[in-house]
């Protein structure tokens, strides 16, 4: 249950924040079947597409970042599905067979 | 929209090792932070009960809303006062159980790197070290030196910090003496109750193995019990 406090999603997002960076953060909040990453792993996104963290092991993660880029943009959060019955698995599908639920929105 | 008061209520919650939910309404995006201890009602206030007792974050119907709470609890420490053959079983078993395990005992002897590899020891009095590193309400103390010079001050401080689990190795003799003295010290007896002792569950165990099995198993089931300070503080 040991944290890694130095390269923790949610401290890089704050220290984004202080320097004026947009921000917005990824959540997996609903996993079924083998997903990679538990539910409330975190993905952070500033305005030029550096990110800390992950929500499935790299599998999704270009997908999420696209859509975070609209989110920061719109302020609109976002709910995004991800599976291998999705018809775009060939492209961002999780190869593991699981199928998750990523919730994004901005920060501020 | 995540509100930047939350995210940074949050990080000092984690830092401080306090157990911290940040509940979203996945209607509205809105959010807000909830500590173990807030008073939340209803459907919703029930299902953060049960989050922060399970340490499950998830999405949940309440109110005819769709939220999502994510959990975030301190890793639990496990403090061993005492660096003898149970301590040398229970470090791996606690690590395997997910615990964070730390083993100090003042008698240099016992407290060897050899006998504790990878293991977090410190060969220095618990008094010295807590001072350091205090416990807090996610530690389990276990004090099994059978030496009251040792014993007793850990003792006494997991008590006072609320540790969720505080265990003593002994017999009920033992034990007794142990309870005259932690009185005259002016330690309140309700605070006194709260000692495992004898340390572990009852399965008859022999070995030290088979001690730190009952004693993992105590500890495990302490902090899955656990009264969480939301129903305490509940209408």
């Amino acid at each position: 249950m040991s944290e890694q406090f130095h390269d923790d999603p949610l401290k890089v997002a704050e220290g984004w924040m202080s320097e004026g960076r947009k921000v917005a953060v990824a959540t997996v909040v609903e996993t079924w079947g083998s997903a990679p990453r538990p539910v409330g792993s975190h993905l952070v996104i500033d305005q030029d597409s550096n990110f800390e963290g992950s929500v499935s092991g790299g599998c999704v993660e270009g997908a999420v970042i696209a859509d975070a880029l609209e989110v920061i943009d719109s302020g609109e959060p976002k709910m995004l599905e991800f599976g291998v019955a999705d018809e775009t698995a060939w492209r961002v599908g999780l190869s593991c067979g699981g199928r998750i639920r990523v919730y994004v929105e901005r920060v501020g | 929209m995540m509100d930047p008061l939350s995210l940074k209520k949050l990080n000092a919650a984690r830092a401080a090792r306090r157990a911290i939910a940040l509940v979203s309404d996945l209607g509205d995006g809105r959010d807000r932070i909830v500590e173990e201890g807030n008073q939340v009602a209803g459907d919703l206030g029930a299902a953060l009960e049960k989050a922060f007792r399970t340490g499950k974050s998830g999405v949940i119907e309440a109110e005819g809303r769709e939220f999502f709470v994510n959990i975030h609890l301190p890793p639990p420490r496990l403090v061993v006062i005492g660096a003898v053959h149970i301590s040398q079983a229970m470090a791996p078993m606690a690590k395997l159980a997910g615990y964070d395990i730390e083993i100090m005992d003042p008698r240099t002897a016992f407290a060897t790197p050899e006998r504790f590899e990878g293991v977090q020891l410190d060969a220095e009095w618990p008094e010295e070290v807590l001072k350091a590193r205090p416990l807090d309400a996610y530690c389990a103390l276990c004090a099994v030196t059978h030496d009251p010079k040792i014993d007793d001050y850990p003792l006494k401080a997991a008590l006072e910090a609320k540790c969720f689990y505080v265990g003593a190795l002994g017999s009920r003799k033992t034990h007794g003496k142990r309870v005259e003295r932690l009185l005259a010290e002016g330690v309140p007896q309700g605070a006194i109750d709260r000692i495992a002792a004898p340390i572990g569950l009852d399965i008859g165990a022999s070995s030290p193995a088979e001690i730190a099995v009952a004693v993992l198993a105590q500890v495990i089931q302490a902090f899955r019990k656990r009264e969480i300070a939301t129903r305490m503080a509940a209408v």
